[in-house]
């Protein structure tokens, strides 16, 4: 019976090639997720993830559907949209909010605008991804970015704290702030490229900030946090793989969906600071 | 321990064409203790913020010795050059984002940061210095509490603690006693008076006259422009007091003097 529900269905390859290219995307996105949250750029990685998409359609129009043309666009776009948001922000001195919304809804229109514009392109496979239907070249870059973002976080990792808790301390300090900041929007847009392709430009952020997001409900520490966030992130793609094949979803929107599930779990009954914990906390009170 | 000089020469700092500071000369000696105080809006943090290498003058220069002369940092006319770990600057308000999940012990570690940049550990002797200022500033038992869960007196003790680890040879310290009770203030200026014993050269912006006749040997007076600046008992008259509009001040001392386009 638990074999039946839990085992049985990776006795399949594209349900084991589906689970490695999720864990890969687990570990290298859900720790700069955290980051992300930290710094209060949440809505950053939406921009990212809409920012991509012209890119991807201009590698696409460049050598069709060649993987590694579509990445390539992507991650290119992915960092001028980052730098174009970082300019704005400062232009506009704090209301980058509305700015941001501004360049991610133009990315979106343009970026299916021109997809469309291409023959044979299966629109909602770019924009939701095939998690099922990963290819070699798919997961070897899920696992390279994985390789590369994880290292890449622990040599920035100290400056990074330190650009979060206290930038005028770094400033003061002779640290070069804005390069730091650089070195972690690449990344980030590394990590959100690599998961275009097994959950599509609109759902490859869910997995990263969704345990992100939940994980401060789990961990106090900075470390812990980050362990958290991966761990919840493999938690979501075991549980979505499996509810895509019993009850026959979409993969993707099934991943997310789980990984919002551990969220609302966090947030309603997690060790720090839920709902529960608030609730038990004013009865000690009374 | 090389306590160092800091020389000012016709110095003009502003926001936006608006001049903050203007026709400032002078200099601080190796080891010396001295105030800045003044009306609000007197200039007296962008003149500290300009110290630190973090405000480019308009025009003038600020040049920073070691004790064996070699020049360590100089700032002229739009321009900085850092004097990175050889300054500390305590900001009034900071920017530390006390939401950020990390211990009171790792934030005042960071205090190292200009030695060990990105990727050198610590050393034994590192973490000793830590957990020494720790204690100095009497936050030892806390070292593993969170910064966020700290009150605003003892996050200021843990600023201090990692001033302490900073060993600059010049601190420079922003009103470092506003918003924190009174045995706090005195532990914090204990400490204080303790680095100008020790040979550090100490430069505060103050609010508090009293306290800088009592504690503080040198005061600048500034008002947007130089009143007086030299031994506290020459500065502190009545006469300069009322010259820098702070007895009864009642309306902007610096007028909105344009700043001519280059």
């Amino acid at each position: 019976m638990l074999y039946n529900l839990i085992l049985a269905p990776f006795e399949f390859g594209f349900m084991r090639r589906a689970l490695a290219g999720c864990i890969a995307l687990s570990l290298a996105g859900p720790p700069l997720g955290v980051f992300l949250v930290l710094r209060r750029m949440s809505l950053m990685s939406d921009v990212l993830q809409h920012g991509i998409l012209p890119g991807i359609a201009l590698g696409a129009t460049a050598a069709g559907l060649s993987f590694w043309a579509m990445g390539l666009g992507g991650v290119l776009a992915g960092l001028c949209v980052a730098l174009l948001a970082g300019w704005l922000t400062r232009a506009t001195g704090g209301r980058e909010d509305s700015q941001l919304a501004g360049v991610y809804l133009l990315a979106l229109a343009l970026g299916v605008a021109m997809l469309s514009a291409q023959r044979g392109v299966d629109l909602s496979h770019l924009l939701f991804g095939s998690v099922l239907a990963v290819d070699d070249t798919a997961l070897l870059c899920m696992a390279g970015v994985a390789c590369i973002a994880l290292p890449g976080l622990a040599v920035i990792w100290r400056p990074l704290i330190l650009e979060s808790l206290d930038p005028g301390f770094l400033a003061a300090n002779g640290g070069r702030g804005g390069l730091w900041h650089l070195a972690f929007l690449a990344l980030v847009v590394l990590s959100v490229v690599s998961g275009f392709a097994a959950l599509g430009t609109l759902m490859s952020v869910g997995l990263m900030m969704l345990p992100a997001i939940a994980s401060r409900h789990f961990a106090s520490s900075l470390a812990g946090q980050v362990r958290a966030s991966v761990l919840l992130a493999v938690a979501a793609s075991i549980i979505g793989l499996l509810m895509s094949y019993h009850m026959d979803l979409p993969a993707g929107p099934a991943i997310v969906l789980s990984a919002g599930g551990l969220w609302a779990i966090g947030l309603s009954a997690g060790p720090r600071e839920s709902l529960l914990r608030r609730l038990r906390h004013i009865r000690q009170i009374d | 321990m090389t306590p160092s000089v800091i020389r000012i020469d016709d110095l003009i700092l502003s926001h936006d064409r608006q001049v903050a500071v203007s026709g400032l000369s002078g200099s601080f000696a190796p080891g010396s203790l001295t105030a800045i105080t003044g009306p609000n809006g007197a200039g007296k943090t962008t003149l500290l913020r300009a110290l630190a290498g973090l405000h480019a003058p308009d025009a003038g220069c600020i040049i920073g010795t070691s004790s064996a002369g070699r020049t360590i940092g100089t700032s002229g006319a739009g321009s900085i050059i850092g004097t990175a770990s050889r300054i500390a600057l305590l900001p009034q308000a900071s920017q530390l984002d006390r939401s950020f999940p990390i211990s009171c012990r790792d934030m005042v570690a960071l205090g190292h940061w200009p030695r060990l940049g990105a990727l050198r550990g610590q050393t034994p002797a590192m973490r000793d210095e830590v957990w020494q200022a720790m204690e100095a500033v009497g936050l030892a038992e806390l070292a593993s509490r969170a910064v966020g869960s700290l009150s605003s007196g003892q996050f200021q003790r843990a600023l201090f603690a990692r001033l302490i680890v900073q060993d600059a040879p010049i601190l420079l310290l922003d009103e470092p006693f506003t918003a924190v009770d009174e045995p706090t203030g005195a532990d914090l200026l204990k400490l204080l008076l303790g680095w100008h014993k020790a040979g550090k050269t100490v430069i505060v912006v103050l609010h508090d006259l009293q306290l800088i006749q009592r504690a503080f040997p040198q005061t600048l007076l500034l008002a947007g422009v130089p009143v007086a600046w030299g031994s506290t008992a020459s500065v502190l008259t009545t006469a300069n007091i009322h010259r820098a509009r702070l007895g009864n001040w009642i309306e902007p001392y610096v007028e909105t003097q344009q700043w001519p386009a280059a």
